[in-house]
């Protein structure tokens, strides 16, 4: 089948604005759309440049918004979209050059949520593992799945609004370490949360949920913390 | 403007292994971790199923038998001290892991929660053993995610999204790297005093593939160009249970968790190539029987794949017939909640792709390339050694998939590789910053970075009558198809004859993109560079190597030879040509005999 892309092209050296170029590709349902844009590549323009790496969802380097909503170019068949696609770089970010943006400042808000295990307590005797329950391990599962695509904060309506906001993927990094009950840091991790250009931003306009490529419900995890803060419970 | 910094230690990679060097060299040295990617985009992510270290959390075992598995998995050609001591490494590099905060999975008494692995055994009575420690089937996943936290807790130095261009090398020792600065395309000298290259495999140089696209074996290619000899590069792992067509990974875990392989006819096949731990063998046996299942016209509808089979109902009745048990004696019963929660990712991936629900339909898989056991030689320090007698290049270390210690030899076991990045990342890290801390700097010469740049200029500058991505397509299929999982002299001698014929070719492409930022085209045509580099190499090798051992089947020569054999590749570079040489396997405590599974 023919498959007709339209994709966002902006070259900085080039370029004042950005314009759409539109591309025509023999493939078939099945064929990712990032195929396509290896194809394109390859075959019509080698100067078109995205980011890619793994090819199957895991590594979160290829988030571009597809037909409007965002997604994996790896994780995305022409199947799920049609055959008349379009193609952007996620919003809230500044573009650097065709469908890739400026990172910086999304790791910059991961960075900001101390994400890293914190425990001050002396280890087990004889060099064992510290022992967790199969029970406390589910709690919090669902966060360790975050591939750190940008999905999720490129969606938020309040980060589009208010770039200072750390935005959903940051809250789930501090949720996989604030409901790890071998963790130590999580009134830290919740007290940055409530600053002004913390958790308070979120509205649940839930775009956050239906963005991410790895199904978590990130809605629900921000209501998780939210409690959290207004209890101080954990459990 | 060339920018040049000077730090002790500079890792190239930011996998599992370059995340390890870093974060063990930066506790004494002053230390840099460059990576063409964002630290958590490396290829360790897209590991599955677990990672191999005797705890003996849920049933009996010990380091030991842990080495005796590897050793006989490597097919003899693995280097016993090394072996012995990464599995001897292994549990506290695991328990290491955890105290950094790594989710695994927990036993019901809140231990590391460990699965069955293939080539894995209770060496008393045959069978397989729980020895894969694991966080569902992303362990991967965890583990680069956990190590980059401690990374940023620790203030690691990251260069994130520089590629490496050239190793530089004064007075017969490292003195740094040359890299791109891919967001303004500016040229940086990162002058060190040690260099730890962590830069994993190439992959990409087979058309069917787990590997990402970042696997383009830049590490090996840089040190192949300053005489550093690679060493048992025919030996790749052809991975049994790819994706149909696509390639993507599914784990081994699958059938560690009762799943197995099923024919065309319906039937269940490993029993008659492994008749004693069936579709838990070691991967080159069963990618070679499936590859023989369809040979002999039982792939599914006359196609080129099988299925893997994890539906509870089938795993049951299976595990009954094999008389598969609980720890506790009771019987083995697995759920279709359990299929769900111990194996989310591949069954997200089935139904992606697929769109086949794994807990109600069969998977259709096809062995995929997965891994190289060959690479740059290091001892168990990581450091690089560059002849027969393992002479050490000064302030030149490796580790990951890109080395080859050897402790895989002629076939990796899995859940090693994982281990593997974790003991030998920390050894090269440690050994680095030793190193460092007891050198000066080597002056740098006058404009280090001028074979970088006179590399760009070249391929801006060609006739532009050669196509990258048609000269890529051509490399993937012939190394598919002629030095895969089975081999012989002519298809091999006629894929390096290709190979050659592509390189040639090579020299006429022209990049379209004049400009510095975000250049991906220059730099993935410099990477397929590289590929046409290692591709050239693994042909060589594997044409040369005429024995059938662990990964490396040849129809030609289908049998083991010791006698002829049993010693490393070692290939070397030298004005343009390729030459091969040869170096002693460190046998210490096993004696090769028979590989019987």
């Amino acid at each position: 089948m023919e498959i007709t892309l339209k994709v966002f092209r902006y070259n900085p050296e080039k370029d004042k604005r950005g314009h759409y170029e539109v591309y025509k590709v023999e493939g078939d349902e099945n064929d990712r759309v990032l195929d396509l844009l290896e194809y394109i590549k390859g075959n019509y323009d080698g100067t078109l440049s995205f980011r890619r790496s793994c090819a199957h969802g895991v590594c979160g380097s290829d988030a571009i918004r597809i037909n409007g909503r965002n997604m994996l170019a790896c994780k995305t068949l022409v199947r799920d979209v049609g055959e008349k696609i379009t193609v952007e770089p996620v919003l809230g970010l500044k573009i650097v050059k065709d469908l890739i943006v400026d990172m910086e400042p999304f790791f910059d808000n991961y960075k900001a949520v101390l994400p890293y295990f914190i425990n001050n307590s002396p280890l087990p005797e004889g060099g064992r593992e510290r022992l967790q329950s199969p029970e406390a391990r589910a709690i919090f599962d669902e966060t360790t799945k975050c591939i750190l695509c940008a999905c999720c904060t490129t969606s938020c309506p309040s980060y589009w609004a208010n770039g200072n906001y750390y935005g959903p993927a940051a809250i789930v990094t501090a949720h996989r370490f604030i409901f790890d009950d071998r963790d130590e840091a999580a009134a830290e991790r919740l007290q940055i949360l409530s600053e002004t250009d913390g958790i308070a931003r979120c509205h649940t306009a839930y775009n956050c949920t239906e963005a991410c490529p790895r199904e978590i419900k990130i809605t629900k995890v921000i209501g998780e913390v939210k409690l959290a803060m207004v209890t101080g419970k954990l459990d | 403007m060339t920018k040049t910094h000077q730090f002790d230690v500079v890792v190239v990679g930011a996998g599992g292994a370059g995340l390890m060097a870093g974060l063990y060299a930066s506790k004494t040295a002053k230390t840099a971790v460059i990576s063409k990617l964002y630290p958590t985009r490396s290829h360790t992510g897209a590991a599955q199923g677990g990672i191999a270290a005797a705890l003996g959390n849920i049933e009996g075992d010990n380091p030991d038998w842990h080495t005796y598995d590897t050793v006989k998995g490597s097919d003899y050609l693995g280097d016993q001290d090394a072996i012995e001591f990464m599995c001897h490494e292994a549990p506290q590099a695991v328990i290491e892991l955890e105290n950094y905060g790594l989710p695994f999975d927990r036993t019901p008494e809140g231990k590391i929660s460990q699965r069955p692995f293939g080539g894995h055994t209770n060496n008393e009575t045959g069978k397989p053993v729980r020895r894969a420690a694991h966080a569902a089937d992303r362990t991967g996943h965890m583990i680069l995610q956990t190590l980059y936290q401690q990374c940023i807790k620790n203030k690691v130095n990251f260069f994130d999204e520089y590629q490496v261009l050239d190793f530089i090398m004064v007075n017969g020792k490292a003195a740094g790297v040359v890299a791109v600065e891919l967001s303004t395309g500016e040229l940086h000298i990162i002058h060190a005093k040690a260099v730890i290259f962590a830069t994993g495999g190439h992959g990409r140089i087979f058309e069917v593939t787990s590997n990402a696209y970042a696997y383009t074996g830049d590490g090996a290619a840089i040190l192949l160009r300053h005489g550093i000899p690679l060493e048992d590069m025919e030996f790749f792992q052809f991975h049994p249970t790819g994706i149909y067509k696509l390639g993507i990974l599914i784990t081994e875990g699958v059938r560690g968790e009762g799943g197995v392989l099923i024919n065309g006819k319906g039937e269940r096949f490993m029993p008659k190539y492994a008749p004693n731990i069936k579709d838990l063998a070691s991967r080159d046996v069963v990618s070679r029987a499936i590859y023989t299942e369809i040979k002999e016209g039982r792939g599914v509808d006359g196609k080129n794949f099988v299925y893997l089979d994890i539906r509870p109902e089938t795993v049951n009745k299976f595990a009954a017939d094999d008389g598969r048990t609980n720890v506790d004696g009771s019987k083995y019963n697995l759920t279709a909640e359990q299929v769900l929660a111990k194996l989310p990712d591949i069954i997200d991936f089935c139904r992606v792709y697929l769109g086949v629900d794994p807990v109600t339909q069969m998977m259709p898989i096809q062995p995929t390339a997965h891994y190289s056991m060959g690479g740059i030689p290091t001892n168990k320090f990581g450091e690089v050694v560059i002849d027969d007698k393992n002479t050490v290049f000064p302030g030149l270390y490796a580790a990951g998939e890109c080395a080859c210690v050897s402790v895989h030899g002629g076939n990796r076991l899995g859940c090693n590789s994982l281990l593997d990045i974790v003991v030998f990342g920390k050894y090269a890290g440690l050994k680095a910053a030793e190193y460092a801390n007891q050198s000066e700097f080597e002056k740098l010469p006058a404009e280090a970075e001028s074979a970088s740049k006179a590399q760009f200029e070249t391929l801006k500058n060609g006739s532009g009558k050669e196509n990258v991505f048609k000269l890529s397509n051509e490399l993937k299929k012939v190394m598919f198809a002629d030095v895969g999982i089975y081999r012989n002299e002519k298809d091999m001698l006629s894929a390096l004859e290709k190979v050659r014929e592509l390189k040639a070719r090579f020299k006429e492409v022209k990049v379209q993109d004049t400009g510095r930022i975000f250049n991906t085209e220059l730099l993935n045509t410099w990477e397929l560079g590289n590929m046409l580099e290692i591709a050239e190499v693994i042909a060589s090798s594997a044409a040369n190597r005429k024995e059938s051992r662990g990964g490396h089947s040849r129809e030609d020569y289908p049998n083991r030879d010791d006698a002829n054999w049993l010693k490393h590749t070692l290939i070397w570079k030298k004005n343009g040509k390729l030459e091969i040489g040869y170096k002693p396997v460190t046998i210490t405590k096993h004696q090769p005999k028979a590989r019987v599974y």
